[in-house]
């Protein structure tokens, strides 16, 4: 049987040894053991694309209209009532720039804080590196990504914006948006294990910061004297980049793009190592 | 044997936090320690403490103990699922857990679907689960409903799914929990078959947890007893069992008695009612063995300085299995057969029981706000020996259950025999 095979013939020839001792401290990242589980990150990162794409109606039709109701209701606010400036395209793909950037960082780092409490079962039955849970969020949330990405392509062709050697620069973009998603994330799932309003807070407090960053309104629009405060805010630099990008026109501000890089790293080094030292305790307490 | 052992545990202690450390708000945290800024509320206990373990190749380790012995504790800790506290694990082998059913089987996903995720969440590679793929529905014999999602299914199909799946790992170290507890009788034989055989293979090691003392003795080349976190015995596996029973049992000064508590009355100075003795009695007074359409009586003797009167008595008989299969209560007397007083005794003319180990539970309890005054479990034992209870020379079947039917078997249909009653009235 094959089964008989596969116990007689050990990987390689070499028999698996592993030591179980209690570790303290601070852990190392040990992505290697993230690699040899890759395909259980797969297998997970699938389930989430299936689950979400296979009803059909609501699926897709939600993960379209979603930003497109977004931008539009904005544009209506910022642009029609509050007559914002909009770079000289339509209000519309402007604010719709901006959101695309917002969702891809704020609808990853909700499902992220979430997710070890929600697979609690499998956390407290089954051994694997637990960054495989944040990781697999990703995924999913990339193919929504390429969604709306395509609607933009769609607004754009049919507004006439045009297509500019900035869009090259998408993926800086995208790493800053899935990087801060996945430190933060990694913050907040390990605290949620202990600490459960940790999960209610996230999902409150991220749609307040769609107005504290240039989603719906251009960074020309705040007043210069609260400008260093409001750049506090790493996604500033991160929609302001985004919306650069996409429209091929407006300011590249070097400090803030710059701030949202140094940011990203370090949120994303201190997340996974605060995740790595709370790990050890997932199971016992969730 | 050293240089055989595929699990080394040395050493190894797991203690949990009680208080403060479970799940809670983040808020609360804040505020209790802006309270108390140097107060660190915790408490904790030992699930395992010092055991020490050598597990060899193509071993099949049963562990068995009560509830809270530790045994999960220390399934967790070798699969890797939370750290020891102390001491080390030594792995030579991969290991496959399995200590819950179909863990991550997602209700929307298909048969097929699911197959594919919980092989890779129990660490199975993707040609791994294609390989076996066949062999998994054919083993489950689902193959009409693959492409259904799994939330349509049967609570019976979905388990035999789900193990199929795990019987195919192919670790050359396997870690079953409690899990043959699920499925029909039919699948559970089938699934102790395949453990059996996948044991029985060369290289492969087994370490099984089971409260189904049968699947130990049938299963197991070996037996651990844990108890409190530790062990307490390490060896053969009918003598595991024994030892098993024994824990369970007080201390028993002559067959069929059984000392609850020797305190005596001057120590208590509530003066609470509490069990003290319980007697076990065949037709020829106290024994540790009854038979089965025979006479049998329980005697629970309380004592204490506090009425009696106000006190309720009851008892389960549990099987093997952990199974309650009969109860009684003094209130089910009724009021105009008020039952008190120190010492009660609860007679069966007829024991409906068929041979096989059981364990009688006691409790007292206050009539009035029913509140819990003493409860022992496991506070006796008594064995139902094996007999031709039926007087037809038939074979008993573990399927058979704990409860004696007298067999009034006839031809044809309808009701029209004459009705009948056990107790001849």
């Amino acid at each position: 049987m094959t089964v008989s095979e596969e116990v007689a013939r050990p990987e390689r020839g070499q028999v698996f040894h592993l030591v179980i001792r209690p570790t303290g401290g601070w852990r190392s990242l040990d992505l290697r053991e993230v690699w040899r589980y890759r395909g259980l990150l797969g297998a997970m990162t699938r389930r989430d694309i299936t689950l979400r794409y296979r009803q059909t109606a609501l699926g897709v039709v939600w993960v379209v209209l979603q930003p497109l109701l977004a931008a539009g209701i904005l544009s209506f606010v910022f642009g029609s009532i509050a007559g914002f400036e909009s770079d000289g395209v339509p209000y519309v793909v402007f604010a719709y720039t901006g959101v695309i950037g917002f969702n891809a960082f704020s609808g990853t780092l909700t499902f992220m804080s979430t997710c070890l409490v929600t697979n609690a079962a499998l956390v407290s039955k089954v051994y694997f590196p637990r960054l495989i849970l944040p990781l697999s969020q990703i995924g999913s949330k990339l193919v929504d990504f390429g969604v709306a990405l395509v609607l933009y392509l769609v607004l754009n062709l049919a507004y006439g914006v045009g297509f500019h050697l900035s869009m090259l620069t998408l993926p800086v973009w995208m790493a800053l948006a899935y990087g801060m998603a996945l430190g933060l994330g990694l913050l907040t799932s390990a605290a949620n294990v202990s600490y459960r309003d940790v999960g209610y807070v996230v999902p409150v407090v991220l749609p307040l910061l769609l107005y504290l960053a240039p989603v719906a309104y251009g960074v020309q629009e705040v007043p210069t004297d609260l400008r260093a405060a409001y750049n506090l805010n790493p996604l500033v630099g991160m929609i302001n980049g985004f919306r650069w990008c996409l429209l091929g026109r407006g300011n590249l501000e070097l400090g803030s793009t710059v701030y949202a890089i140094v940011f990203t790293v370090l949120i994303i080094v201190g997340g996974t190592l605060y995740f790595r030292a709370h790990e050890r305790r997932f199971a016992d307490v969730i | 044997m050293s240089s055989e052992a595929r699990i080394q545990v040395r050493g190894l202690s797991k203690r949990y936090e009680v208080v403060g450390e479970r799940a809670g708000l983040l808020s609360e945290a804040i505020v209790r320690r802006l309270r108390h800024p140097l107060r660190d509320r915790k408490e904790s206990f030992w699930a395992l403490q010092d055991v020490n373990l050598e597990v060899g190749l193509g071993e099949v380790l049963g562990i068995i103990g009560k509830n809270g012995a530790g045994k999960s504790t220390l399934l967790k800790v070798m699969s890797r699922i939370t750290e020891p506290t102390r001491g080390e694990v030594e792995l030579r082998g991969r290991l496959g857990s399995l200590l819950e059913v179909g863990t991550g089987f997602h209700p929307e996903l298909t048969g097929r679907e699911n197959v594919f995720l919980n092989g890779a969440i129990l660490g199975m590679r993707k040609p791994e689960i294609q390989r076996q793929f066949d062999e998994i529905v054919d083993f489950a014999g689902i193959d009409r409903f693959l492409d259904t999602p799994v939330k349509r299914y049967s609570s019976g199909m979905y388990v035999r799914l789900a193990f199929a799946v795990a019987a195919h790992l192919s670790s050359e170290i396997l870690v079953v929990d409690e899990v043959l507890a699920v499925g029909d009788i039919e699948f559970q034989k089938k699934c102790l078959g395949k453990m059996h055989s996948v044991a029985s293979r060369a290289g492969r090691t087994v370490v099984f947890v089971s409260h189904n003392m049968n699947a130990v003795r049938d299963l197991c080349t070996r037996g651990v007893v844990l108890d409190a976190g530790r062990v307490v015995h390490d060896g053969d596996t009918v003598d595991a069992l024994h030892c098993y029973v024994d824990l369970h049992q007080h201390r028993s000064t002559a067959p069929g008695v059984f000392i609850l508590d020797e305190r005596t009355n001057s120590d208590d100075q509530d003066g609470r009612l509490y069990l003290a003795k319980l007697v076990v009695e065949g037709s020829e007074g106290p024994t540790a063995t009854l038979r089965t359409g025979r006479p049998a009586a329980i005697t629970i003797h309380c004592e204490g300085l506090s009425d009696p009167d106000a006190v309720f008595a009851r008892f389960h008989v549990r099987n093997e299995l952990d199974e309650i299969v009969l109860a009684s209560d003094t209130r089910m007397a009724g009021p105009d057969a008020e039952v008190s007083g120190q010492v009660v005794t609860f007679e069966l003319e007829q024991l409906p029981l068929l041979p096989g180990r059981y364990f009688i539970d006691l409790g007292l309890g206050a009539k009035k706000t029913r509140a819990v005054l003493d409860q022992v479990s496991s506070a006796g034992t008594f064995e139902v020996s094996r007999d031709d209870q039926y007087g037809a020379d038939y074979q008993q079947y573990p399927q058979d259950g704990s409860i004696y039917l007298a067999p009034r078997w006839r031809q044809g249909a309808g009701a029209s025999a004459p009705p009948v009653t056990p107790r001849g009235g």
